[in-house]
């Protein structure tokens, strides 16, 4: 099961990479020595990774990224099956504490090649403008030492880059490009929010999606098999795995697969020299004239804490003590209700319609934006909801008995940045002898009124479209940012907004780590888009002679 | 209760295109798992583990889901969950304490083995674990809601419903690659989809119930 399941050898080596596209298949590779100083050493092949990977190996850099996960092919590797796919996440232990203690491990985590991107839910949304100025403009968490503008540019990139699917005219915001592919159709469950949003007077769309609306290469349209989160099967949808690591491949860049980072060195200089890793069955060192740390909010502090040295005794790039510190999630909150016609959300991606509207209406009494949108929980997923509510037994058995009638509404909010919500070491230690991460979180008054806000929205909207004996799921969250946030200086921050550590000119963070705040929609269009212009950035400040 | 979609049996689908090689592979494993097979759960611990089971999970059949099987395929085999509360040891570990406690308190109680208890009273036991009111020196300091909404719910109804006949239960449609779904909107259904039995119309169902595995 889960575990024992994946290779347990890596598959990209000897000059050749597994082809997604293919059964069986490879792609020739172009692999590096571990005595070669190479350009970038990548930690991470997910959102941030992979589109680095990608971009700086277009633009002539060696790359190598590792990645601690297995590179599947996902036409051969992946069942439709929510116990067996648990294998895509990471399931290596993390304590977690706190008043609101998180729950890891699933719809927040990824441990193979692509990251969490390969079972994420496709949604991939835009920042609002004013979040890039969060502290100026709107009162609350901090600003960004980027401008939305340019953020725009790199948005219709990555746009383009994964051919994301969505309607002509996006209801809100800034103009932006139509999206390259149509939208899909809404299932009964869209349809349930559309006409819950229409009742209370707000806009809605289908959802912007990181899925084929039409054919792309050797991919064909999403099926609507609806197992988004399991990870897809037919390859419909635009993961790492089928957009930027082919391409970083191609360009030169090599990837390792079961390459799990343990340390960053650092020379007499304090600059650093490359990565120690471990790898079929042994620890390793490549040698690197920068490292990229892009692990997600979690692994990214950790790694820069378990490197600590007798230069550097709180971690890699941690002068201002904020590494680890400042982890938000998003609130995921979620009201469920019976509906008398058959809704089988089970059918199509899990999050078909959305709305963002409060966002845009900042007459609420509290900071930040939440957006919600309509589930598709399968089974195992549906039954949590259920036991979040302490059922069991045959109440338990009574309720999941209207599983194809059920339909919900779920939020993805901005929970602020705290000091006290962070990631330390714990005394524990994992199977690499490492220690592992402690995750403490609580929700602030904020984060609370939010969700109290979202909750009464939604059931009335709920309600509205025929929604009967709704219930309310109050303790999810999705998504983890911040523990490296970029700022304007080395005392605010831990990166620049060119991701490049204050303390460490050679050392590098790019994922999602780098929020200074999360915002009120799914993060990854936005840390891929920051990949691509850090990236641009590198190409330039090379050319400088400033790196 | 009358079956909800009578006839409906997502195996039936095992060899049509909504069923690739990978997925018969894992869900025959699955049923092919012995229900009395334990790996992890000494004796003593199986047939408290088992009374559990029936009670989180209440099964009114011949052959039911092998709960207490599937938990400890996963505790043998150390699939880990990706996190776990700084107030529970391991899994494993909260797992015999829970178990070893949780049998203490019922000897204390009854004076009978947790297995041996009448179904209410087991449920009794089980709905104070749930609030907490459990903390017997068998406990050793850990919290018996948090186990029991951290380790017991979680662990075994997520085996419960990873299950083909959970599946038939709710009319879930099963593994459905690569052949997805098409119709979409309220009240659509494939053709290899579950048909829901409506009053009146339960035979009407079941001949639809019956031709889901067509290709």
């Amino acid at each position: 099961m889960p575990v024992s399941d994946a290779p347990e050898t890596p598959r990209a080596i000897n000059g050749r990479a597994p082809d997604a596209f293919r059964v069986g298949g490879w792609m020739p590779m172009r692999c590096f020595s571990d005595d070669e100083e190479v350009d970038f050493a990548i930690v991470g092949a997910g959102a941030g990774g992979a589109s680095l990977a990608c971009r700086l190996a277009e633009h002539g850099f060696s790359v190598v990224a590792l990645d601690a996960g297995p590179y599947w092919r996902p036409l051969e590797d992946f069942a439709s099956d929510e116990r067996h796919q648990a294998k895509l996440h990471w399931n290596d232990e993390r304590l977690v504490d706190g008043d609101n203690p998180l729950q890891l491990g699933s719809n927040n985590s990824g441990r193979s090649v692509g990251g969490s991107m390969v079972h994420f839910a496709m949604v991939s949304l835009r920042f609002r403008p004013e979040w890039f100025k969060a502290r100026t403009l709107l009162g609350y968490g901090a600003d960004w030492p980027l401008d939305w503008r340019e953020m725009w540019r790199y948005y219709d990139y990555v746009e383009q880059a994964l051919k994301i699917s969505g309607p002509v005219r996006y209801p809100w915001g800034p103009r932006r490009p139509r999206y390259p592919y149509r939208p899909h159709e809404l299932n009964a469950a869209a349809t349930v929010l559309a006409k819950g949003a229409e009742a209370l007077g707000i806009a809605w769309s289908p959802t912007p999606l990181a899925t084929l609306s039409a054919p792309r290469g050797l991919a064909h349209p999403c099926v609507y098999r609806g197992m988004c989160v399991l990870g897809c099967s037919t390859n419909a949808k635009q993961s790492p795995l089928v957009t930027w690591l082919p391409r970083a491949i191609k360009a030169g860049a090599e990837v390792r697969d079961l390459a799990m980072v343990g340390r960053i060195e650092h020379d007499r200089d304090g600059l650093v020299s490359g990565v120690r890793y471990h790898r079929d069955g042994g620890w390793r060192f490549q040698r690197a004239r920068n490292v990229i740390v892009a692990g997600y909010a979690i692994e990214t502090p950790r790694l820069l804490l378990n490197s600590a040295s007798q230069r550097y005794p709180d971690g890699l790039a941690n002068s201002s003590g904020l590494v680890g510190k400042n982890l938000m999630v998003q609130s995921n909150q979620a009201v469920w209700g019976v509906h008398e016609r058959e809704i089988r959300s089970y059918k199509g991606p899990p999050s078909l319609a959305i709305t963002e509207h409060w966002n845009y209406a900042p007459s609420a009494d509290f900071f930040g934006g939440y957006a919600y949108m309509s589930q598709g929980p399968l089974p195992v997923e549906a039954a949590a909801t259920q036991i979040r509510r302490g059922l069991w037994g045959q109440r338990l058995l009574d309720e999941m008995a209207n599983y194809n009638h059920r339909v919900g509404l779920k939020m993805v909010g901005e929970c602020l940045p705290q000091e006290r919500n962070q990631v330390t070491l714990a005394d524990e230690r994992d199977r690499f002898a490492l220690p592992i991460a402690r995750v403490t979180f609580s929700y602030c008054d904020n984060d609370k009124a939010m969700i109290a806000h979202a909750l009464a929205f939604m059931r009335r909207a709920l309600a509205a479209a025929g929604g009967r004996d709704i219930f309310e799921e109050t303790d999810d969250t999705c998504h983890l940012n911040g523990t490296a946030r970029m700022g304007f200086s080395a005392g605010d921050s831990v990166v620049d907004g060119d991701c490049r550590s204050w303390d460490i000119p050679n050392l590098w963070i790019c994922d999602g780590s780098v929020f200074p705040t999360v915002g009120g929609v799914n993060p990854s269009l936005t840390i891929q888009a920051i990949a691509c212009r850090t990236a641009d950035r590198i190409k330039t400040l090379a050319a400088r002679g400033e790196i | 209760m009358a079956e909800l979609y009578p006839g409906y049996d997502v195996m039936a689908k095992a060899r049509t295109p909504s069923w690739n090689e990978q997925t018969r592979r894992v869900v025959e494993a699955r049923l092919a798992i012995d229900p009395e097979h334990h790996r992890f759960f000494t004796d003593a611990e199986w047939l408290t583990m088992k009374a559990v089971c029936d009670r989180i999970v209440p099964q009114d059949r011949a052959h039911p889901v092998p709960l207490a099987a599937m938990v400890d395929g996963k505790l043998a085999d150390g699939e880990g969950d990706g996190y776990r509360n700084a107030s529970l040891p391991p899994q494993a570990d909260a797992w015999r304490r829970g178990l070893a406690a949780l049998e203490a308190e019922a000897r204390a109680r009854h004076g009978r083995c947790f297995h041996a208890l009448e179904a209410a009273e087991r449920n009794a036991l089980l709905t104070a674990m749930q609030q907490g009111l459990l903390a017997g020196q068998a406990w050793a300091g850990m919290p018996s809601a948090l186990f029991f909404s951290a380790r017991v719910l979680p662990d075994i109804v997520a085996a419960y419903y990873a299950h083909p006949l959970a599946w038939n239960e709710i009319g879930f449609g099963g593994p459905a690659s690569p052949r997805g779904y098409v119709r979409m909107d309220f009240d659509r259904r494939d053709p290899w989809e579950a048909a829901e039995a409506r009053p009146g119309h339960e035979a009407q169902a079941q001949r639809m119930n019956a031709r889901v595995g067509r290709t």
